[in-house]
């Protein structure tokens, strides 16, 4: 809260300083604006940006820095018996008492001296370091604010250097998308590399038996744990398929019916209901298939003499598939769309009939856009996580049966990741080890999805 | 006048022909169309099914979830005993008030409304599940309120406890064997005696709008989470909102073509593709263990949720920049604008329109997005309404999962109205959008 009071008083500042700016160049110009190389407001701009920016870069890198630097500093002034012999991830529990007991929360380890005092300086460097770090922010703002506006003069390029600092701010912000994708892989990969020092890459990628467990004592029974996320796979793509089956015929069909058939009332009724479909969040549809479909399968496998497990993975793929025929279908839709118009009167002018021209021409003529539409519906499927949280298994089991309960590669990242963790574990780092079989498999179908569209696609104008 | 504006002129007499059309060329024919007509009829089938799910889909929804907006509550005669609240008489205390053993003038005023069925502990134990067991913090709060009422015997209003709410809603059945269902015959028995009194009735559940989550189903709500779910969008709009369109400005606008913009584009599509639950991963592994920053804390599923809808703003605000005519920027730098003034005077503001559409529907989204959420905390269970950025909270679609997990029968239609309450939301956001594009859109 403090820091964004911080936050605002710079930004604050940054905008008297627009107004200083403003009012000086009109000053020095002599209330004339035609004296002036850039309009007043550039001017304002101008020590605008030489107040907020420094300040809030400052108060970022502060921000991000503190925290390494007050938590070595209690972990360095700590008895040196405490931390002696302590592993990187008991050192990380004892910093993570002192910060408790620093906040206020209940604490293992309240009672140990060294402990209470490590706490308290803990809260006297965070509260000196806020300290200083508001008379620093301050002070550069103020400063850059009264350099800028002395520097005024008439003849300063002032929109020139404003005009260079937004391309550049727009530069940064367009580079945000790419540190994103940066931290995920980097993320997944450093974690997955944890992960595989402890359990082998083939191990993983090659085990059939997935029961991920870290024992307490190594003397414990099934003390290993075992991590082949095969059934996992077979798991996802069982249930991705059951999918598939239902989401590639009936989102294909409509997409065909509404551009090919349809006339305008049906359309009018009929997008909207399919984009309502598509704005359903998908805890709704876990929730449906969890507590509907999955119940209606079960009585209706008991009433014709078929033992279906209530966490079916029929329940799930089904309400899965249904989750993605808009996806289907408005993908195909387009590329329906894009197919010219003389292709069909061509067909026409031979005597095909309607349907004879959608099967013979138009749907080869979109075939390369749908089957990258139905790439892109599978990998949608793929790292779809609700559904399958709420309807499908948590234990793994290899079957290729739909009737049987499965779990998919999101569900144990989820189980594996819900609640507290502790980072060592092969247990909490085979959920990156998943993570990343996960990007990479999606990140693989949207690729050759492009590539597909990109090198069968007829061009015709 | 072409041939086929002519009269029929019937088959030519005699040959070959004569002979073979009427038999196998109609048949052909006959079959042709009748293939014609199938393939419509799937198509139309289609749409038919996709609309049939979302019927049943809202259906099962509205049909479990419209009792949770109403709650039974039982009138009891509660006696507020003196010796009970007030023990040394005078000036009534406020530190007696609040220690008081209100469960007791509860249990007191139950046993007096049934006199015969204390005589098992099995019995009384049933009969004081009969309300709420909140019951003692809605007399605590009376007393707190008007300490006059010390000594007295009033009529009170008490919710129903939760099972039987269900009851009384007729989501349990009465015809089902005792062994299957969650309320007794003999609580079945007081619950008629009380109906015949007049002494049940169901009001509005305000709780629901204005509780955080509790364990028990009658005094769960939503406004925790839905506090929690506008905290974290803020800081959703706030991130994304700039960053996207100014994403969009540059690579739309100033950017050179080549390979590093290149790069930034085939980037920008593949993020839009990266599963959702990634992002939960990269909050977990970068903004939790990286950065340190707070656990469960709306802050971090802002940030988290805004790299996620990045691209969906960033696609939406290129096409609405796409759409303004190149006439008008020719025309403003005709005038003397500098490119940044031809951007921020005229293709901005004119793509403004397309541009929120875009964000508002990016919001949506994030208002539904459960999955990244888990992954960094805002799973827990928290009673206490979120009052900042940093504090522990959860989200609207994350509370609809975590009732969803709960066993009682009574979070069934609680988790169907927060969801009927959510999806009031995403329609609701959805229809500004429509309206703003409706309104404000040009066609050029």
């Amino acid at each position: 809260m403090q820091t964004l009071i911080l936050i605002g008083a710079v930004l604050g500042l940054g905008l008297i300083g627009y107004v200083m700016g403003r009012a000086r160049s009109l000053i020095i110009a002599n209330n004339t604006v035609k004296n002036l190389h850039s309009l007043p407001s550039y001017y304002g701009a101008y020590v605008a940006l030489w107040a907020g920016l420094p300040g809030l870069a400052l108060l970022a890198a502060w921000l991000i820095i503190q925290p390494q630097i007050v938590e070595g500093l209690v972990m360095g002034g700590l008895p040196a018996a405490l931390t002696a012999d302590l592993s990187g991830a008991q050192r990380g529990l004892l910093l993570h008492d002192i910060v408790n007991l620093a906040t206020g929360n209940i604490s293992t380890r309240g009672n140990e001296p060294a402990i209470v005092a490590a706490a308290e300086r803990y809260n006297d460097l965070r509260h000196f370091g806020f300290m200083l770090m508001t008379v620093a922010a301050l002070a550069i703002t103020i400063s850059g604010l009264i350099v800028a506006r002395a520097k005024i003069t008439p003849t300063m390029r002032a929109r020139n250097s404003v005009e260079k600092a937004i391309n550049a701010i727009l530069i940064v912000s367009s580079l945000i998308a790419v540190l994103t994708t940066l931290g995920i892989v980097l993320s997944l990969i450093f974690e997955s590399i944890r992960f595989f020092a402890q359990v082998p890459f083939q191990d993983f990628l090659f085990g059939m038996d997935w029961s991920p467990q870290t024992a307490l004592r190594a003397d414990q029974v099934g003390s290993s744990g075992a991590f082949g996320a095969v059934p996992l796979f077979a798991g996802t793509l069982l249930i991705t398929v059951i999918a598939m089956l239902v989401a590639a015929p009936i989102g294909l069909m409509s997409a065909i019916y509404m551009a090919e058939y349809a006339d305008p009332r049906v359309r009018a009724v009929a997008k909207p209901m399919l984009e309502v479909l598509a704005g359903i969040p998908t805890v709704v549809y876990g929730f449906f298939a969890a507590l509907t479909v999955a119940p209606f399968f079960r009585g209706f496998g008991e009433s014709i003499g078929l033992d279906v497990s209530s966490e079916s993975a029929l329940a799930a793929g089904v309400v899965m598939g249904i989750m993605i025929i808009p996806f289907v279908s408005s993908l195909s839709d387009d590329v329906i769309n894009a197919v010219p118009q003389s292709l069909r009167d061509g067909s026409y002018g031979l005597g095909a009939t309607h349907s004879e021209t959608i099967r013979n021409v138009v749907i080869p003529a979109a075939l390369p856009g749908i089957v990258s539409a139905l790439l892109l519906a599978v990998s949608r499927a793929i790292g779809e996580t609700m559904i399958v949280v709420m309807a499908a298994g948590l234990s793994a089991n290899l079957t290729i049966n739909p009737l049987e309960a499965v779990t998919t590669v999101t569900v144990q990242i989820v189980t594996l990741l819900v609640g507290d963790q502790e980072f060592d574990s092969a247990k909490t780092l085979s959920a990156f080890a998943l993570g990343l079989t996960l990007f990479v498999i999606t990140l693989g179908l949207n690729v050759i999805a492009l590539v597909v569209v990109r090198k069968y696609r007829e061009k015709y104008d | 006048m072409t041939d086929a504006a002519m009269p029929p002129t019937g088959p030519p007499p005699g040959g070959v022909a004569d002979i073979r059309r009427p038999t196998i060329a109609h048949a052909h024919l006959r079959r042709r169309y009748a293939a014609e007509r199938r393939f419509k009829l799937y198509g139309l089938a289609s749409i038919a099914v996709a609309g049939l799910v979302l019927l049943l889909l809202i259906g099962s929804i509205v049909s479990k979830g419209y009792s949770a907006f109403w709650q039974y509550y039982v009138q009891i005669d509660i006696t507020f005993a003196a010796e009970e609240l007030n023990p040394n008489g005078g000036q009534v205390e406020d530190t007696t008030v609040r220690s008081a053993d209100y469960l007791k003038l509860v249990r007191d005023g139950l046993k007096h409304a049934f006199p015969d069925a204390t005589k098992s502990r099995r019995d009384r134990r049933a009969l004081y599940g009969l309300v709420s067991a909140n019951s003692d913090v809605v007399l605590r709060n009376m007393v707190l309120d008007d300490p006059s009422i010390i000594g007295t015997t009033r009529n009170v209003w008490l919710k129903l406890s939760d099972d039987m709410d269900t009851f009384a809603k007729g989501n349990i059945k009465r015809n089902l064997p005792e062994s299957d269902r969650r309320v007794s015959d003999q609580e079945i028995g007081w619950y008629d005696i009380l109906a015949s009194q007049d002494r049940i009735t169901a009001r509005f559940n305000i709780d629901l709008f204005r509780n955080g989550d509790s364990r028990e189903p009658e005094e769960a709500g939503i406004y925790g989470a839905l506090i929690g779910s506008i905290l974290t969008l803020t800081v959703t709009l706030l991130v994304s909102f700039p960053i996207g369109v100014m994403t969009a400005v540059y690579l739309e606008e100033f950017a050179p073509k080549n390979r590093w913009t290149d790069l930034i584009e085939v980037n920008i599509n593949n993020l839009a593709a990266v599963p959702s639950i990634v992002f939960g991963l990269l909050g977990l592994a970068v903004f939790l263990n990286f950065f340190g920053l707070p656990r469960s804390a709306p802050l971090v599923g802002g940030l988290v949720l805004a790299l996620m809808t990045l691209p969906t703003i960033i696609i939406t605000a290129r096409s609405a920049l796409k759409a303004v005519p190149p006439s008008i920027r020719e025309a403003a730098l005709g005038l003397g604008a500098s490119p940044l003034q031809v951007v921020a005077h005229h293709v901005l503001p004119l793509a403004m329109p397309g541009v929120l559409t875009g964000t508002i529907i990016g919001m949506a989204q994030a208002l539904g997005e459960t999955a990244p959420l888990l992954m960094i905390g805002m799973v827990a269970f928290i009673v206490d309404v979120p009052q900042g950025f940093t504090d522990p909270a959860t989200v609207l679609p994350v509370q609809i999962y975590i009732w969803a997990d709960s066993p009682e029968r009574a979070f069934v239609e609680r988790t169907s109205a927060a969801i009927m309450i959510l999806l009031g939301f995403l329609v609701l956001m959805n229809l500004v959008a429509v309206v703003l594009r409706r309104k404000f859109e040009r066609r050029w």
